[in-house]
């Protein structure tokens, strides 16, 4: 009985590992030259994805075999899909805009999105099966870990990479990663030299999740600014993952130490927990926060009173004025019922970012992934953009973005600009 | 007497010969593939990562099917691997270049050190039986998550810096290498592994538990897990058999971590990498694969590291799919009814063969 039970899943392992083999013909080929010749079965999974991209399959009855295939990576299960699902949507809505507009310089997008449940090994899964597909530009990873695992495999393929939200230094290491967030040690610069500068306070407290590579990394570099800043860090107080319910601990402590700002380079989950627990206490501080802090007043319920004069820094707020946010907002609301956050703006931004350098080089699918690589590599240095979070976004070489933050502060329950 | 002997000693064999003969046929298989250009990218990026899962579940297997103790700290022990064999190998980048040689080591160091804290660890929780040990592997497998989320590590021109508290308190010179960050995990391993090592550890892994087993130590842990009162009343060592089994399959966990490590760039411990959830997924390998069944446990850990993989086309629905795969298989594999209907089945083949045969003989 065992024999045959165990020849039955011998042979079901063979024929997978055969799908394996035989499903994707040519579709290194494909990978390599970048040309789209791609053959039957994976042009069927392109297509059959169709639902990410209406548009793109739309153009493909015109007959033009060449298109760029723009792959994305991000977590849409688990416990950060948040973000992976904003950034996979406003990938969608920057793709069927351009492609209604007739394409980069003529070429329709092609546009795949694959789940990394925000797991370093299930990227690098994520990113082999977008190389089957044929992708020739990758947007991602959305979140920092899985990011840097990636990133070290499309320096061996020599791919274009753009994380709309990695932020981490590591991420960028390479010369074909560019990032369109502001990288945490910029973030961390950026709020000390902020709050110093504006003489926002002399005694500061700070409470960080260290078990977060975003948190930590704006943290580290906040206090190694703060030594040239003329305010004081007081207290210093961190919390894990594990550790995220209670901060009356930390907020007893930034209070002993008299602390008059207290800074917050935590997501909003965390930060509106901390401001309920501070008014319980009684204890009101200034509370100045990062990017992260964008989405504090959708938190479900919590009372947005408390939130009533926290200064945040962040590229993008879903109510700016412009028209070019407002435009964007309405059709994602539209599209998938909910506000945007700063994330679905950095994917949004992050296409239109690889449209500027496609013109800016000339570059086409034909060149194959290195050649594009090296073509946008080089054109990234040269564009400059104005997007949903920021105007005039410049790249250096390193992959760092540079865009100036802007102060919010949230007044009557909406973001309005600080001072 | 001597015919039956005889007999049981080709059906062992031929036992090892399909388990070794399996995976060396994949392997070439899939060598092939490689080579005349027929593999998909997605199942390249696969091969590396799939002799880490076999190895893990064949490596626990000697613990929960062998020794007949539920362990479910199976992934704190391939954590320690990681992590020792990667600062090994970071720090010896410049020192040994030759790759082969310093992965070797690092599997080597990264396997010893699993092995002695399986050890230490195994010396008062072996005490316990059946759900308590269960309970306190799996806290040790929190702790040792826990410890190397607290270590930050560096390494500069003045040699290495310790620190639990965060990477600033190193103090290191400009330029220097950060080993371990954290919570943020390990990075920088030179990418020694590929397929062809996997596949050799594998070989070995199989060639440790397999011999095991059929020597004279195995039939002695055997006998404590069948009966542990007999086993001691016949003068069998109960703690020494016990230690042995359990520190054995924590080196070859060790081991495994150490090929892990060196395939990524990047190596974070939470609770779904070298935590809990890891070690609750080697174990449904085991247990879908069939508990002892060396064999049946490389092909569950193969067969549910694919599923979830080749049904990306899915999209969101294959991690639903892929729960009612286990569902499946569970219940394919230990419902009675199924047992009853596959014996079934084979009983007709049988008989149908036996009346060939006898056609034949008229």
């Amino acid at each position: 009985m065992k024999k045959l039970l165990s020849m039955i899943l011998i042979a079901a392992m063979s024929l997978s590992l055969l799908t394996g083999c035989g499903g994707n013909d040519g579709s290194v080929d494909g990978a390599e030259t970048g040309t789209g010749s791609v053959d039957g079965s994976t042009s069927d999974a392109g297509t059959s994805d169709a639902g990410t991209s209406d548009a793109g399959s739309a153009s493909n009855a015109g007959g033009s075999s060449e298109v760029w295939k723009i792959g994305g990576i991000g977590p849409t299960t688990g416990g950060a899909s948040v973000y992976g699902i904003a950034v996979q949507n406003g990938i969608q809505i920057a793709v069927d805009e351009i492609n209604a507009a007739g394409g980069i310089n003529g070429v329709q997008i092609e546009y795949k999105f694959e789940d990394d449940e925000h797991n370093e090994e299930k990227g690098v899964n994520a990113y082999n099966a977008l190389k089957d597909w044929g992708m020739n530009i990758l947007i991602g990873n959305v979140t920092s870990a899985p990011c840097v695992a990636v990133a070290a495999e499309t320096a061996k393929d020599n791919m274009y990479q753009l994380t709309p939200s990695a932020s981490s230094p590591d991420c960028a290491k390479n010369a074909n990663v560019f990032q369109v967030c502001f990288s945490d040690p910029n973030q961390g610069i950026g709020s000390a030299q902020y709050i110093g500068g504006n003489a926002l306070a002399s005694k500061i407290a700070v409470i960080y999740n260290s078990s977060d590579v975003y948190s930590s990394g704006i943290y580290e570099r906040f206090k190694s600014e703060a030594a040239n800043q003329p305010f004081e860090i007081v207290a210093e107080t961190s919390f894990t993952d594990d550790s995220n319910s209670d901060f009356t601990v930390q907020l007893q402590q930034a209070k002993d130490a008299g602390a008059e700002l207290v800074f917050l380079p935590i997501y909003a989950k965390e930060a509106a927990l901390i401001l309920t627990q501070a008014d319980a206490m009684g204890y009101q501080p200034m509370f100045f926060g990062c990017d992260g802090l964008d989405g504090v007043l959708a938190i479900e319920g919590f009372n947005t009173d408390l939130a009533e004069g926290v200064v945040l820094l962040t590229p993008f707020v879903a109510d700016a004025e412009d028209e070019k946010t407002q435009a964007f907002v309405s059709t994602y609301v539209e599209r998938y019922g909910e506000i945007p956050n700063q994330f679905a703006a950095d994917a949004y931004d992050a296409v239109y970012v690889i449209k500027a350098a496609i013109e800016q080089s000339g570059a086409t699918p034909a060149d194959g992934v290195s050649g594009i690589c090296d073509k946008l590599s080089a054109a990234m240095t040269q564009i400059t953009i104005d997007g949903l979070t920021g105007s005039g976004m410049t790249w250096v070489e390193t992959g760092e973005v540079s865009k100036d933050p802007r102060a919010m502060v949230i007044e009557n329950g909406v973001y309005t600009n600080f001072q | 007497m001597e015919d039956a002997k005889k007999k049981k000693m080709t059906a062992y064999t031929k036992q090892m010969i399909i388990t070794y003969g399996m995976v060396i046929a994949v392997y070439i298989i899939c060598e092939i593939c490689m080579h005349t250009g027929h593999m998909s990218n997605q199942m390249k990026g696969l091969l590396v990562p799939l002799c880490y899962y076999a190895i893990m579940a064949v490596s626990l297997n000697l613990t929960v099917g062998i020794l007949g103790e539920l362990s479910l700290g199976h992934a704190g022990f391939s954590c320690i691997g990681v992590f020792v064999g990667a600062v090994f190998s970071i720090c010896m980048k410049d020192v040994i270049t030759v790759s082969y040689l310093r992965f070797f080591l690092a599997i080597l160091l990264g396997a010893l050190a699993a092995g002695v804290i399986g050890f230490l660890i195994g010396i008062p929780v072996l005490r316990l039986r059946g759900d308590y040990l269960a309970i306190v592997t799996l806290a040790f497998c929190e702790i040792i998550k826990n410890v190397v989320n607290i270590i930050y590590l560096g390494k500069d021109s003045n040699g290495l810096h310790f620190s639990t508290k965060d990477m600033m308190s190193l103090g290191m010179e400009e330029g220097a290498v950060e080993i371990v960050k954290g919570p943020q995990g390990i990075s920088g391993m030179p990418s020694d592994a590929n397929f062809t090592i996997g596949i050799l550890l594998l070989l070995i892994t199989l060639f440790v538990v397999l011999n095991l087993i059929h020597s004279r130590d195995g039939r002695a842990i055997m006998a404590i897990r069948d009966n542990l009162i007999a086993a001691e009343s016949v003068g069998i060592n109960i703690t020494k058999y016990k230690l042995m089994a359990f520190s054995i399959s924590a080196a070859l966990a060790g081991a495994a971590g150490v090929l892990y490590a060196h395939n990524f760039s990047i190596v974070k411990a939470t609770t779904n990498n070298f935590g809990y959830n890891m070690s609750i997924m080697i174990l449904v390998f085991v247990v879908l694969g069939g508990i002892g069944n060396i064999r049946g446990s490389i092909i569950a850990a193969v067969i549910l590291t694919l599923v979830p993989e080749l049904l990306r086309g899915l999209q969101q629905y294959r991690l639903l799919i892929y729960s009612v795969v286990l569902i499946g298989m569970m219940l394919l594999n230990w419902s009675p009814k199924a047992i009853e209907w596959k014996e079934g089945i084979v009983t007709k083949l049988k008989r149908g063969r036996n009346k060939q045969v006898e056609k034949q003989a008229d």
